[in-house]
């Protein structure tokens, strides 16, 4: 058996193997760290930095972080809290994230971790309204990147698991969005039946599975059920 | 040259959108001319454009707070002719149809308790301040009760069929995504005779209300026109789903049993410069004698009969009060529209008890067709949906034709009426005409927004213009 030690997590031990994240041992022990890049299956990668924490008072990413014995880890706390709110409000304001209208809404983790963070009305950020092109070229697939939150998690999982690196970012920047592997989704070899298409891979309504858009009634979607992260009610902002 | 004088209303109350009336006078201060201006532009017709044609009907209903059902079942039956479903299971027409008359029930009730019941029961000349729901929860709160709890019925409907009182998304594209499940059903079955007694009760306050104003409704903003709406094949009233019929304003036939999906063949949109509303026509009459009026007036008008027993009756009651002749009575559409709401009671009773909305199968699909049209009975009348849709599933093409927008010249005639014998020989604007400006509008529709897909509140704005075509009076009341 793998040598372990603990870690502090907003008070609560944790423990841990040796190479294992933040995010990983804190999971593993049942405590939820908020995140939207990250997902069960696909290698961490850090980028939306919704899983901020503090380690020994330095903020890090829980999800890329490896954990260290002994150390003190805050995550619920107002100032991380703070933090969280406002990378997701940013997401909100760079995309078109129009839920009324959205069929990914009520499976939506952008969506569902607002309503975690408290976050209710919009706020002091600019809208940057991109209008980019909708690809829906593809005989089953529509690809919608006004509404992509660049988590990478297509990429990742159409690379690491279908073994087809159909997506890719392209642009750098705040033009930086994602892009495919062709002029078009019909130009590439992706698949209704690939991983990265799958309806739990893409966290928002960018890519979209044709015609089966508002199949799930209202009160049965997924985080109509249970909120994201478990049964913790949001927090008051 | 004649001189003209203008008189504005701006902003309309107790209508949901933006209206404002201009009255033109001439050099006597006689009424030349009266319009009722739509002034929004909302634009749901382009920026539909380029979406995803199973995201229309959940888009579109956003085009209104009081009837998105209305708009969220003409897309979806849009949107079934697109993927080819021809037929739809027995449960999804049924959840539909149970959804419709939900909505129907709820917004009827809406225009006439909460809107329109204080101008009826307070007179014209009362107070505007008392003439609002709160004040006849003051004065009647008996009525005014059964009116907030039949609506709410109507919204529990609404909420058990769509899965939100307000902009549910159940309606998909070749049917529903959802049953009636025994736990929604109960509690309904458990109200829904309750609804009936306050439903006939209401149909019968409209209609003592009619008989017992009758010098003044049969004057008020009464004119002659043609009539049209959906009728069931055997000429019933109904309104989900059915067959063109048009009469003119001696009840006979102008067209009958057209397929909707035909009614480009049958009815044009005219422009005019002033307003955001078009105005549509039956073209073989053309545009000064083919427009026409839709809503309850007309459906009780152009359906033979009705297939509910209780409403029936209520309606040979109301074609006799005419002989059987065409009802022209502006103000006759509130106890049309209670006539409907009793309809729409004795149907929800009767669907509740249908073991089909248990059902488990609730989508077809068929052969794909690139141009979908959707038409369906609104609250305020017949409501045409049309698209096309490109082989991505993109929309490239979208035209709606809302209820407002059929009774455009309506309006604007029942406007011009009331302007006239209000105003004629006078260059100011009173607190009755303005009154009873709004009365005449609100008797079609509190909704212009949706006419123009315009979002808000809906004040009224009055200007008079005098002969010379100077503002000569002005009044506004906030929405």
């Amino acid at each position: 058996m793998a040598e372990t030690f603990t870690f502090s997590l907003d008070g609560g031990k944790i423990s841990a193997h040796p190479g294992q994240s933040i995010m990983e041992a804190a999971d593993a022990a049942g405590v939820y760290i908020p995140r939207l890049c990250d997902t069960e299956g696909l290698k961490p990668q850090g980028s939306c930095r919704v899983c901020v924490v503090k380690m020994n008072g330095r903020t890090v990413a829980a999800c890329t972080q490896p954990a260290k014995a002994d150390s003190v880890v805050e995550s619920e706390t107002p100032e991380i809290l703070g933090y969280r709110r406002d990378l997701v409000r940013m997401l909100f304001h760079e995309g078109n994230h129009l839920c009324p209208i959205c069929e990914a809404s009520g499976r939506c983790e952008l969506q569902a971790m607002a309503y975690r963070l408290g976050i209710t009305q919009s706020t002091k950020y600019p809208y940057l309204q991109p209008v980019r092109p909708v690809d829906a070229s593809h005989p089953d697939i529509v690809l919608d990147t006004n509404r992509c939150i660049l988590c990478g998690r297509c990429i990742r999982a159409s690379r690491d698991i279908d073994g087809k690196n159909v997506f890719e970012y392209v642009g750098r920047g705040i033009h930086k969005k994602v892009g495919v592997n062709g002029d078009n989704l019909a130009d590439t070899n992706v698949s209704i039946d690939d991983r990265a298409i799958h309806l739990d891979i893409c966290p928002v309504g960018c890519i979209i599975q044709k015609g089966r858009g508002f199949f799930t009634p209202i009160g049965k979607r997924q985080f109509d059920l249970a909120p994201i992260g478990g049964e913790e009610k949001g927090h008051e902002e | 040259m004649a001189k003209t004088r203008v008189i504005e209303i701006d902003p309309l109350t107790r209508v949901e959108g933006h209206g404002k009336v201009t009255i033109h006078l001439d050099e006597d201060n006689n009424v030349d001319e009266a319009r009722l201006h739509i002034v929004e532009f909302r634009g749901f017709e382009r920026f539909i454009l380029g979406r995803l044609y199973w995201e229309v009907p959940v888009i579109v209903q956003r085009l209104c707070g009081i009837c998105p059902v209305s708009h969220h079942l003409a897309a979806s039956k849009a949107m079934d002719m697109i993927i080819g479903a021809d037929k739809l299971t027995p449960t999804a027409e049924k959840m539909r149809r149970l959804m419709h008359y939900g909505q129907i029930m709820q917004s009827n009730v809406l225009h006439f308790f909460h809107l329109s019941s204080p101008d009826l029961l307070f007179g014209l000349g009362d107070d505007v301040s008392r003439r609002n729901i709160f004040g006849v929860i003051q004065e009647n709160p008996d009525l005014a009760m059964k009116g907030i709890r039949m609506r709410k019925f109507g919204q529990q409907v609404i909420e058990a069929t769509a899965g939100k009182r307000i902009h549910g998304t159940s309606a998909v594209p070749g049917g529903i995504n959802k049953n009636l499940s025994i736990a929604e059903r109960d509690p309904l079955l458990g109200d829904v005779d309750q609804m009936l007694a306050w439903a006939q009760e209401a149909v019968e306050i409209a209609q003592d209300y009619t008989l017992g104003h009758l010098p003044h409704v049969t004057r008020f903003a009464t004119f002659n026109s043609n009539h049209m709406s959906l009728v069931r094949g055997d000429g019933a009233l109904d309104l989900y789903h059915g067959w063109l019929r048009a009469i003119d304003a001696g009840g006979n036939i102008i067209f009958d049993q057209v397929d909707y999906r035909d009614f480009n063949d049958y009815l044009m949109e005219e422009v005019r410069s002033w307003s955001y509303m078009k105005f549509p026509f039956i073209k073989r009459r053309g545009n000064l004698d083919g427009w026409y009026r839709v809503g309850p007036l007309s459906r009780m008008n152009t359906a033979g009969f009705i297939d509910t027993p209780l409403a029936d009756d209520a309606h040979q009651a109301f074609r006799q009060l005419t002989n059987g002749l065409p009802n022209q009575m502006s103000l006759a559409y509130h106890w049309a529209r209670m006539i409907e709401v009793l309809h729409c009671v004795e149907k929800i009773k009767s669907l509740l008890h249908d073991p089909d909305l248990q059902g488990e199968e609730l989508m077809v699909r068929g052969e794909r067709r690139e141009e979908g049209i959707g038409v369906i009975e609104a609250p305020r009348g017949t409501l045409f949906h049309h698209y096309r849709v490109d082989e991505n599933d993109q929309v490239t093409f979208c035209n709606l034709i809302v209820s407002t927008t059929n009774n455009n010249e309506a309006m604007n005639r029942a406007v011009s009426r009331v302007a006239r014998e209000q105003l004629s020989g006078q260059a100011r604007i009173t607190e009755p005409m303005l009154n009873q400006i709004e009365v005449a509008v609100r008797a079609y529709d509190p909704c212009l927004s949706c006419a123009t897909h315009a979002l808000g509140q809906m004040p009224l704005l009055v200007e008079v213009y005098d002969a010379e075509g100077t503002l000569v009076d002005r009044k506004s009341r906030e929405g």
